[in-house]
C-alpha cells in the first residue's frame, strides 16, 4: 500500500443481530484495509461473518441487524457511518459496487438487462436515456457477451447462469467504482464457467484499475485471484497477509488446519484427510478466550481464558498466542506431483 | 457376486424426459438426460462420476437404483437384471442398494425423529424385531459418529454435517452392499467436508461397500474414487483409474475441466483451457460428438460421426476422434 490513505479502512466493525434467541454477534471486531488497486480476499466458512462484513461496508444491514456504535468504515478517509441515507446512495453503486452469488435473484426479472444497466448509469452518471442505453451495450461488450447489441434486449431468464453473472459484473462496473465487492461470485457456477468469470474479473481489474474485495469459501479461488487474504473465523479476522505467505506458512492454527484438511488433486483415500474436529461455534455464544481454542491442536491454558488479538508474525498477522513468539514455520499442503 | 467381480453393470442405459408445451401438454421433444451409458462397478470399488450441472450424473445415479424408470437399457446388479422386475420382485434388491443425497434438509422428513428416520427402512423390509431394530438404529448412529442420545431429536436440531451423518445412518442401517452418494459433501463447509469424506472411506472398508460417488468437485472425486467417469450431456466421454485420469487426460473436455479447477496453491500459474460458451441444451444436443460446439480442437468429422468410447489401454477409455491432442491454451478471457 504505497498510498498513505488506503481506499478503504475498516476498524472495529461489529454487526450484531438482535434475535429472539439472543444477540447474534455475526461480525465481532473486524479490522480490514484495502489499498488502491488491491485485490483482497476474505475467506471463511459459513457463519464466519464474511458476507455480513461485506453488507456492513455498504450499510446494507437491516433490522434486526445493527452496525454497532464505534464501528468505523472509512472510504478514502470519509467515514461512511456518518453519511445520511441520501449520501450513501451516491456511494453505493458508484464508488463501491457489489455482485452477489445468485445473479438470478439479484436481477429484476421484469426488466431487460439493458434497462437495468441503463438505470444505474442514468442515476449515477446523469446520462440521458439514449446515452445510457449505449453505455449498457458497451458494458455488455466489455464483459464479453457476444452480440451485445442484441442480448441487451434479453430478460434475465433468457440467459444462462454464466451470462447472468457477466451482466451483474457489467452493471456493477458501469459507474467505474473504486471498489468492487464480489460475494461468492462463482459459487453457483460450473467449474468451466467459473474459469471464464474469474479470467474476466482479473482482466477487468487490470484494465480498469479498481480494487476488489473477493469473498469466498473456496481456497482455490482465493489462491488464483488475490494478492492479500484475510481469514475469518467466528466473526473475526484470525489471520491476514500476502496470499502466498499465508498459504505457504499459515500462522494461525485455523488457517493451517483448513489448508491441511482439504483434498488436493493427487491425494488418494489411502491417506486419511486431516479433518478439523468439532464444529464452528454458534454466534449466539462464542467460546471464551480464543474462539478456535476448543478445536485447536495447539491450545494451551492461556487460550481458554484470554482472547488473542492480531499479532505480527513476519509479513503476516495472526490472532493467536503462539504468534507472541513471532513467525513460526508450518508445513503446508503436501501435493504429490 | 458375478464371476468377474462386477457388482453393478449398466448396458445402453437411457433416461429421456418428455418436454411438454402448450395448454394440452403436447410432447414437443425429449430431454436426453442420460443417453446410452455403459458402466461397470466392481465389488468394493468406488466409481466417481463427475460432470457439470445438467450432464445427467445425478439422473444416472437415480436410474441405477430405479428411483427413476429408465427409458431404455439394462441395469445388472449382482447378476440380476433389475429394469424388468416388478416392484415386488425388486424389493429385496432395494435393501442392498441405498442412496445418500446432497440436500440433507430436503431429504430428511422434518416431522420424524432421528430414530424413526433411521429405522424406517428396517421396518419396511421387516428386518428383526422391534427391540433389535432399536439396537441396530443406535449402533448405526454411533458408527456414523453421532451419540446414541440423538435418536429422539428432530433433523432441524442438527448442523449440516450432522444431518449428512443421519442420512448416512439411514442408508447404512439396512446393511446395503451398494450406495449411490449424490454430492454428499457439496453442501458442507470445508472443515466438515473432510470429516464426512473420512467417514465414507472408513465405512466402505468396514462394510465392504461399493460406491457410485456423484460430484462436481474434482479434488473430492479424485480423492475418494478408484476410477472416474466423466460425463458430458448425457454421455460418458472418458473413463479411467483416478490417478491415470489426472495424469493423462485424453478427452479435451476432461483436460478443460482439470485445467479450470482452481487449486489452493498461489503462484501456480496454471495453463488454463478456457472453454467458450455454455453447455448446449440436452433437448437438442449437437450432432456427432456432443462436445464439438465448445471443443478447441474440433474437426469436420466431429459433427458427422459420434466417437465411440474407445479403449486406450490400462482401463482408460475416451470418446474422442483425436484423443490426447495437446490444446493450445488461452491465457486471457475469450
Amino acid at each position: 500500500m504505497a498510498d498513505n490513505t488506503p481506499l478503504l479502512r475498516v476498524t472495529g466493525l461489529r454487526t450484531y443481530f438482535y434475535t429472539l434467541d439472543g444477540v447474534l454477534r455475526a461480525v465481532d471486531g473486524v479490522d480490514l484495509t484495502i489499498g488502491h488497486g488491491a485485490a483482497v480476499g476474505l475467506v471463511g466458512e459459513s457463519g464466519s461473518g464474511k458476507s455480513v462484513t461485506a453488507l456492513s461496508l455498504l450499510r446494507l444491514v437491516d433490522s434486526p441487524g445493527r452496525i454497532e456504535p464505534g464501528s468505523v468504515i472509512e472510504l478514502e478517509g470519509r467515514d461512511l457511518s456518518a453519511l445520511t441515507e441520501a449520501e450513501l446512495e451516491q456511494v453505493r453503486g458508484k464508488e463501491i459496487s457489489m455482485i452477489f452469488q445468485e445473479p438470478m435473484t439479484s436481477l429484476n426479472p421484469v426488466f431487460t438487462v439493458g434497462d437495468q444497466i441503463a438505470e444505474a448509469v442514468r442515476l449515477h452518471e446523469g446520462l440521458g436515456a439514449k446515452d445510457a442505453w449505449a453505455k449498457a451495450v458497451e458494458m455488455l461488450r466489455l464483459v464479453g457477451i457476444p452480440s451485445a447489441e442484441r442480448r441487451v434486449h434479453d430478460y434475465p431468464h433468457q440467459m444462462s447462469g454464466g451470462m447472468r453473472q457477466r451482466v451483474m459484473i457489467a452493471m456493477a462496473l458501469s459507474c467505474n467504482p473504486k471498489l468492487l465487492i464480489a460475494d461468492e461470485p462463482t459459487t453457483a457456477l460450473d467449474v468451466t464457467v467459473q474459469a471464464q468469470i474469474l479470467e474476466l474479473m482479473k482482466e477487468l481489474r487490470e484494465r480498469l484499475g479498481m480494487s476488489i474485495l473477493l469473498i469466498t469459501h473456496d481456497l482455490g479461488v482465493i489462491a488464483e485471484m488475490v494478492d492479500e487474504v484475510a481469514v475469518m473465523y467466528a466473526g473475526r479476522i484470525v489471520e491476514r497477509g500476502p496470499v502466498a505467505d499465508v498459504f505457504a506458512n499459515p500462522q494461525h492454527p485455523y488457517t493451517e488446519a483448513l489448508l491441511r484438511s482439504i483434498p488436493v488433486v493427487g491425494m488418494t483415500y489411502a491417506q486419511p484427510l486431516r479433518a478439523i474436529r468439532g464444529m464452528v461455534p454458534s454466534p449466539l455464544e462464542w467460546p471464551p478466550g480464543c474462539r478456535f481454542a476448543p478445536r485447536c491442536d495447539y491450545a494451551f491454558a492461556k487460550c481458554a481464558t484470554e482472547d488473542p488479538h492480531l499479532l505480527p508474525a513476519g509479513d503476516q498477522e495472526s490472532a493467536c498466542w503462539l504468534s507472541e513468539q513471532g513467525w513460526r514455520p508450518t508445513a503446508t499442503i503436501e501435493v504429490a506431483t | 457376486m458375478t464371476d468377474d467381480g462386477v457388482l453393478l453393470r449398466t448396458v445402453g442405459l437411457k433416461k429421456h424426459f418428455p418436454v411438454r408445451k402448450g395448454v394440452f401438454g403436447r410432447v414437443s421433444g425429449h430431454l436426453q438426460a442420460v443417453d446410452g451409458v455403459d458402466l461397470e462397478i466392481a465389488q468394493g470399488e468406488t466409481l466417481g462420476l463427475v460432470g457439470e450441472s445438467g450432464c445427467g450424473k445425478s439422473t444416472l445415479g437415480r436410474v441405477v437404483l430405479r428411483l427413476l424408470e429408465p427409458t431404455a437399457g439394462e441395469v445388472w446388479f449382482d447378476g440380476t437384471e433389475l429394469t424388468r422386475l416388478s416392484a415386488r420382485q425388486l424389493k429385496p434388491y432395494r435393501r442392498d442398494m441405498q442412496i445418500v443425497f446432497q440436500d440433507s434438509v430436503g431429504s430428511l422428513d422434518p416431522r420424524m425423529r432421528v430414530r424413526e428416520i433411521v429405522a424406517e427402512g428396517l421396518e419396511i423390509h421387516g428386518v428383526a424385531s422391534k427391540d433389535e431394530r432399536e439396537a441396530r438404529v443406535l449402533d448405526t448412529l454411533e458408527r456414523v459418529g453421532l451419540s446414541r442420545d440423538v435418536a429422539g431429536r428432530y433433523p432441524h436440531q442438527f448442523s449440516g454435517g450432522q444431518r449428512q451423518r443421519i442420512g448416512l445412518a439411514r442408508a447404512l442401517a439396512l446393511q446395503p452392499r451398494f450406495v449411490v452418494a449424490d454430492e454428499p459433501v457439496s453442501a458442507l463447509d470445508v472443515s466438515i467436508q473432510s470429516q464426512v469424506l473420512n467417514l465414507l472411506v472408513e465405512l466402505k472398508r468396514e462394510f465392504d461397500l461399493t460406491y457410485l460417488f456423484v460430484a462436481h468437485d474434482l479434488a473430492v472425486v479424485g480423492y475418494i474414487s478408484d476410477r472416474i467417469a466423466v460425463m458430458y450431456l448425457g454421455k460418458v466421454v472418458e473413463l479411467a483409474p483416478a490417478q491415470e485420469l489426472f495424469a493423462r487426460p485424453l478427452h479435451p473436455y476432461t483436460m478443460a475441466l482439470l485445467s479450470a479447477n482452481p487449486e489452493p496453491i498461489p503462484g501456480r500459474k496454471r495453463q488454463r483451457i478456457v472453454l467458450t460458451g455454455d453447455v448446449p441444451s440436452p433437448i437438442d444436443p449437437p450432432s456427432g460428438c456432443r462436445f464439438r460446439t465448445r471443443c478447441p480442437i474440433a474437426q469436420p468429422i466431429c459433427a458427422e460421426q459420434e466417437p465411440p468410447l474407445a479403449d486406450h489401454g490400462q482401463g482408460h477409455r475416451a470418446a474422442c476422434h483425436f484423443p490426447g491432442t495437446e490444446i493450445a491454451v488461452t491465457s486471457s478471457a475469450a
